[in-house]
C-alpha cells in the first residue's frame, strides 16, 4: 500500500520535472528539472522495491543498489552539466539558450 | 543460446577492461604518456576484436559470459553474436585510424603536462571502452551505465577548444543525452517492475503483450532516439559534431551515434523477439524518412563544410530506422527481413568508416585553408589531392554508389523494400541517395574548381597525414565487395531471422 | 499510513515550489528540502541504504554544487535578461506533464501482484559473499560490473570537467577563494565539524558490510567535509597535475579491476571472489575505492582549475 502511495508520488514528481524541463529556458533550472525527473524515476525503483519484500528483507535489495547506483551517476552528471553551464557563461557573458533544450 | 558462459568469453570482458585500464593509467601516469599509452593499446583492443570474431564465426553462435560466476537475474551477463562482433571490429579499426590521425593535433608535450593531450586521449579510450561495453551487455541496467560512460566521455571531446559555440553545442548536447537516458531508466524501472529482471535474453522469454511492456518499450525507444539524433531529435548534433576537432568529430559521427542505435537493434529484435510491433516500426520508419529528406535538404543549405557533413550524418542515420519496418518480422517472419537486416548493419558500419574520412578530409581542409567555407574552397583540389580523393571516395558510400559499402546496404534495404511491397521505402532511399549526391558534388565541384588566383594553404600538410581518411574510405569502398546476400555472420545468434533472402 | 500521505503532499509541495520559484537561489534551496525530504521518504520504503545516499549525495553535495553555481551565475548574469515563456507553452507543457504523471500511475496500478523479486535469489546466495547487507552484497558481488564502471564514469566526468579548463590555468591550484579569515564563523564551525565527520564517514563505511551504509555513503561524508574544510580556508586545494593526486584518484578503480582479473585465477571468472576470502576481498576493494571515490567526488563539486576571482 505504501509502495503504491509513493509510486503515484513518483509518477507526480516526473511530471512536475517534466513541466520544469520545458517550461524553463534557463539552462540551471532545467538541470534542476532533470534532477526532479530522475528523483521521481528513482522513487518508482523504490515503489518497485518496497514490493518485492521478501525473504526477510524489508524490499528487493536489487533495484535499491540500482537507485545508489543510479543517484552516483546523477550527481556526476550534475556536476557536468554545471562547470559545462559556468564555463559557458564565463566564455559568453551569457546563461540561456536561445532554443528550447 | 546455452545458458551457461562459453569458451571465449573472458574475451568479451577484456575488450571492455583494455580500453577502460588504459584511461585509469593515462590519468595516472599523466598526459605526458596518455598518447604512448593509447597507441600501444590499440593493436591489442584490435586482435581482441578480431579474436570475438573469429570466435563467433567459428563456433556459429553467440559468445556469453556470466560477470563473477553469478548467472543472471541476479548477476549480469555479456554476450556477443555476430552483430556485436561485427561492431566491434568496425569500432576498433575506426578508434586505431582516428588515434593515428589525431597524433599531429594532440601531441604529448615535451616537458609539462598540458590540457588538451591528456584529456582527448583519455577520453578516446573511455570511448572505446563504452563502446565495447554497450556492443556486448546483456543486462538493461549495465547498458545504461554504458550509454552514461559513452555520453560523459564524447560530450567534453565536443568543447575540446574552448570556444563558446562549442560550449553551448556541448551542453545542449549533454542536456539531450540526460534526457534521453532519464527515458530509457524510466522503461527500465517499468520492465523491472513487471518482469522482476533486466536481463536481454530472460526478458524476451518473460515479456508479454500489454500496456507495461509497450510503455516501457516506448520510453526507452524515445530516449535512444533523442541520444542518436533522429528526427526530429537531431537539433542538437550539427553545431555540436560541426564544432568538435576533426578527429572528434570522426568519432562522434562514425561511432558514439551508432551506440543508441544498436540498442534500439537490441530492445526491438532481442527483448521484443515475440512481439514485434508492425505499427510502431512503420512510426519509426516515417521518422528516419523524415530524417533522410530533412538532413540532406539542410546539408544542401549548409555554407560551412564541417556543418555540410554534420547535416549529413543527420541524414544518413534516418537510413538506419528504415531497417526497422523492413525487418520486422509479422507472425510468419519474411525471408526478405534478412536483407533488410544485413542493409542496415551494413549502411551503420559503411557510414562510419565514409563519415570519419569526410571529416578527417574537412578537419585537414579547415587546417590548411585557415577556415571551411564551401565557397572560398576553390584550388584546394590541387593543393590537397589526396584528401579530396578521400572526401570523394567516402561521397561515394554516403551516395549509394557502387563499389561501396552504402551501395549494398542500400541495395539490400531497396530489394527488401519491394520484395515486400512497402514501395514507399524505396522511394526514401533512391531520394536519399540523389540528395547525397547533391551535397557531395557541391563540395566536390568547388574543390577541384580554379582559383581565379592561387591560394597557398596556410599549413602544408605531409601526405601521411592525408592516407589516413583515404584509408578509412577504402575500408568503406571495400566493404562494397561483400556478396549481395545477406551476410552470414550477422545472422549467428539469431534463429528467429529465416536463413534464406536473396537468392 | 496517514503519515505517508502526509510526507508525499509535503514532498509533492516543495517539488512544485521548487519548479514555480521566480528566483533560482530560491529553487535550489527548495530542492535541498526536498532531497532531505526524500530521505525520509527512502526510510519508509525500508531502504536505509539509499536514504544516506540520498541525503548525502542527492540532496547535500548536489545542493552545495548547485547552490555555489547558482549565485555564481548571479554575479555574471543580467536581471533584466529573462525570456520568460509564454501562456500556450506553459499550457502545453501542463498537458503534457499531467499526461505522462496519470498514465506513469496507471502503470504503476499495472504492476503484477504479487511482484516479482530478487530478494529470495539475493538471500540465497548472501551467505557466499561473507556480508550481512544485501545492497553491499548486490553492489559488490552480484552487480560488481556496474559499480565498477560506475566508478570510472565518475572519474570520467572529472577529466571531462577538467577538459574545460583554459589551457593557461592547468596548472593552477583548485582554490578559488580569497583570502580567509581565521575567526569567522564558518571557519569555526568547520574546525568543529570536520573531524566529526570524518569519523563517521569512515564509521558509514566500515559499516556497511552488515548494516546500512556503505562506500559511497561514507565517501560521499567525507568528500563533503573536505569540500567544507576548503571552503572555510582550512585546508588549501592541490592543483590537478599533482602526481599524489592522481594516483589517489586511480587507486581505488585499479584495485577494484586487479582484483577482478585476479578472479579469474582464483575463483574462475572476472569479479568473482572465492568463498572463503570473499568478504576479505570485498574490504581490500572497498578501502581504496572509498578514498579514491571520495576525492572525485570533492573534485567534482570544486570544478576545473581556474584564476582566482577577485
Amino acid at each position: 500500500m505504501t509502495a503504491t502511495l509513493y509510486g503515484f508520488c513518483a509518477a507526480v514528481l516526473v511530471g512536475l520535472g517534466l513541466f520544469g524541463l520545458i517550461v524553463h529556458p534557463q539552462p540551471l533550472r532545467k538541470i534542476l528539472a532533470f534532477n526532479l525527473i530522475g528523483g521521481g524515476v528513482f522513487l518508482l525503483f523504490g515503489a518497485v522495491a518496497r514490493r518485492g519484500a521478501a525473504a526477510g528483507f524489508g524490499g528487493d535489495p536489487v533495484p535499491q543498489a540500482l537507485v545508489i547506483t543510479g543517484l552516483v551517476v546523477a550527481f556526476a552528471a550534475t556536476a557536468l552539466a554545471v562547470a559545462l553551464l559556468l564555463r559557458l557563461t564565463g566564455a559568453a557573458r551569457q546563461a540561456g539558450l536561445r532554443s528550447d533544450g | 543460446m546455452p545458458n551457461s558462459a562459453t569458451s571465449g568469453g573472458f574475451l568479451l570482458v577484456l575488450a571492455i577492461v583494455l580500453p577502460i585500464a588504459g584511461a585509469l593509467l593515462s590519468l595516472a601516469l599523466g598526459g605526458r604518456h596518455a598518447e604512448r599509452i593509447t597507441l600501444s593499446l590499440m593493436p591489442a583492443g584490435f586482435a581482441v576484436a578480431l579474436a570475438i570474431g573469429a570466435s563467433v564465426w567459428r563456433t556459429h553462435h553467440a559468445l556469453q559470459y556470466f560477470i563473477g560466476n553469478w548467472a543472471p537475474p541476479l548477476g549480469v551477463a555479456f554476450r556477443a553474436d555476430g552483430l556485436s562482433a561485427a561492431m566491434m571490429i568496425a569500432a576498433a579499426v575506426l578508434v586505431c585510424g582516428i588515434g593515428l590521425f589525431a597524433r599531429s593535433q594532440f601531441p604529448s608535450p615535451r616537458y609539462a603536462e598540458t590540457r588538451a593531450p591528456l584529456a582527448f586521449w583519455t577520453l578516446l579510450l573511455a570511448v572505446w571502452g563504452a563502446l565495447n561495453a554497450v556492443f556486448v551487455g546483456g543486462d538493461l541496467f549495465n547498458l545504461y551505465v554504458a550509454l552514461e560512460l559513452l555520453t560523459f566521455a564524447a560530450v567534453p571531446l565536443v568543447a575540446l577548444d574552448g570556444r563558446a559555440e562549442t560550449l553551448a553545442a556541448a551542453l545542449r548536447y549533454l542536456l539531450f543525452a540526460l534526457l534521453g537516458s532519464i527515458l530509457y531508466l524510466l522503461g527500465a524501472v517499468l520492465l523491472y517492475g513487471a518482469y522482476g529482471t533486466l536481463d536481454i535474453v530472460l526478458l524476451s522469454d518473460r515479456i508479454h503483450a500489454g500496456p507495461v511492456a509497450s510503455a516501457a518499450v516506448s520510453l526507452m525507444t524515445a530516449g535512444l532516439l533523442a541520444k542518436a539524433a533522429l528526427f526530429p531529435f537531431h537539433l542538437w548534433l550539427p553545431p555540436a559534431h560541426a564544432g568538435a576537432p576533426a578527429p572528434a568529430s570522426a568519432l562522434l559521427s562514425g561511432l558514439v551515434v551508432k551506440a543508441p542505435f544498436f540498442l534500439v537493434v537490441r530492445l526491438w529484435f532481442d527483448v521484443m523477439t515475440r512481439l514485434p510491433e508492425p505499427a510502431a516500426a512503420e512510426l519509426l520508419g516515417a521518422l528516419g524518412a523524415a530524417a533522410i529528406i530533412f538532413g540532406s535538404v539542410l546539408a544542401l543549405r549548409q555554407a560551412r563544410l564541417k556543418l555540410l557533413i554534420a547535416y549529413s550524418t543527420v541524414a544518413q542515420i534516418g537510413y538506419l530506422f528504415l531497417m526497422f519496418p523492413l525487418a520486422i518480422n509479422p507472425e510468419t517472419g519474411h525471408p526478405w527481413s534478412n536483407a533488410a537486416w544485413t542493409g542496415g548493419v551494413l549502411q551503420a558500419i559503411s557510414h562510419a568508416f565514409a563519415k570519419a574520412a569526410m571529416f578527417m578530409a574537412a578537419g585537414l581542409i579547415a587546417e590548411a585553408l585557415g577556415h571551411d567555407r564551401i565557397a572560398s574552397l576553390s584550388g584546394i583540389g590541387r593543393a590537397l589531392p589526396i584528401t579530396v580523393f578521400a572526401f570523394a571516395l567516402g561521397g561515394l558510400s554516403l551516395m549509394g554508389l557502387p563499389p561501396s559499402g552504402g551501395f549494398v546496404a542500400k541495395a539490400m534495404l531497396l530489394t527488401a523494400a519491394v520484395a515486400e511491397g512497402q514501395w514507399w521505402w524505396a522511394v526514401v532511399v533512391l531520394a536519399g541517395g540523389l540528395l547525397a549526391g547533391g551535397y557531395v558534388f557541391l563540395v566536390l565541384a568547388r574543390a577541384l574548381a580554379d582559383a581565379s588566383e592561387p591560394v597557398p594553404p596556410l599549413v602544408t600538410i605531409s601526405s601521411g597525414r592525408q592516407a589516413i581518411p583515404v584509408a578509412l574510405a577504402l575500408c568503406a569502398v571495400l566493404l562494397g565487395f561483400v556478396p549481395l546476400r545477406p551476410s552470414e555472420l550477422l545472422q549467428i545468434g539469431r534463429p528467429d531471422l529465416a536463413i534464406g533472402g536473396l537468392r | 499510513m496517514s503519515f505517508d500521505i502526509g510526507l508525499t503532499l509535503l514532498v509533492l509541495a516543495v517539488a512544485a515550489w521548487t519548479i514555480a520559484a521566480r528566483e533560482t537561489f530560491v529553487a535550489v534551496v527548495g530542492f535541498v528540502a526536498y532531497g532531505l525530504l526524500l530521505a525520509f521518504v527512502w526510510v519508509r520504503l525500508a531502504a536505509p541504504d539509499v536514504a544516506l545516499t540520498e541525503a548525502a549525495l542527492g540532496s547535500g553535495l548536489t545542493g552545495g554544487l548547485l547552490i555555489g553555481a547558482s549565485s555564481r551565475l548571479r554575479r555574471s548574469q543580467s536581471p533584466a535578461a529573462e525570456e520568460a515563456p509564454g501562456v500556450v507553452l506553459k499550457a502545453a507543457a501542463a498537458v503534457l506533464s499531467i499526461l505522462v504523471s496519470a498514465g506513469l500511475a496507471a502503470i504503476v496500478l499495472l504492476l503484477p501482484d504479487p511482484a516479482p523479486t530478487l530478494a529470495p535469489q539475493a538471500a540465497a546466495s548472501i551467505a557466499a559473499t561473507g556480508l550481512g547487507n544485501p545492497v553491499t552484497a548486490v553492489l559488490m558481488a552480484y552487480r560488481a560490473i556496474d559499480t565498477l564502471l560506475e566508478i570510472v564514469v565518475l572519474l570520467l566526468a572529472l577529466v571531462g570537467i577538467w577538459s574545460l579548463a583554459p589551457d593557461r590555468d592547468w596548472g593552477r591550484r583548485l582554490d578559488r577563494r580569497g583570502s580567509t579569515d581565521p575567526v569567522s564563523v564558518l571557519t569555526f564551525v568547520a574546525q568543529l565539524l570536520v573531524p566529526v565527520g570524518i569519523i563517521v564517514g569512515i564509521h558509514i563505511f566500515w559499516v556497511g558490510s552488515v548494516a546500512p551504509g556503505g562506500e559511497f555513503q561514507g565517501a560521499t561524508i567525507l568528500a563533503t567535509m573536505w569540500t567544507l574544510a576548503s571552503m572555510a580556508g582550512l585546508v588549501s586545494a592541490a592543483a590537478v597535475t599533482r602526481r599524489w593526486l592522481r594516483l589517489v584518484l586511480t587507486i581505488g578503480p585499479a584495485v577494484f579491476l586487479a582484483i577482478g582479473l585476479a578472479g579469474f585465477a582464483l575463483a574462475g571468472a572476472f569479479l568473482a571472489y572465492p568463498k572463503s576470502h570473499a568478504k576479505l576481498m570485498i574490504l581490500v576493494i572497498e578501502i581504496p575505492v572509498t578514498l579514491s571515490i571520495a576525492a572525485t567526488l570533492a573534485l567534482l563539486v570544486a570544478g576545473p582549475p581556474e584564476r582566482a576571482r577577485q
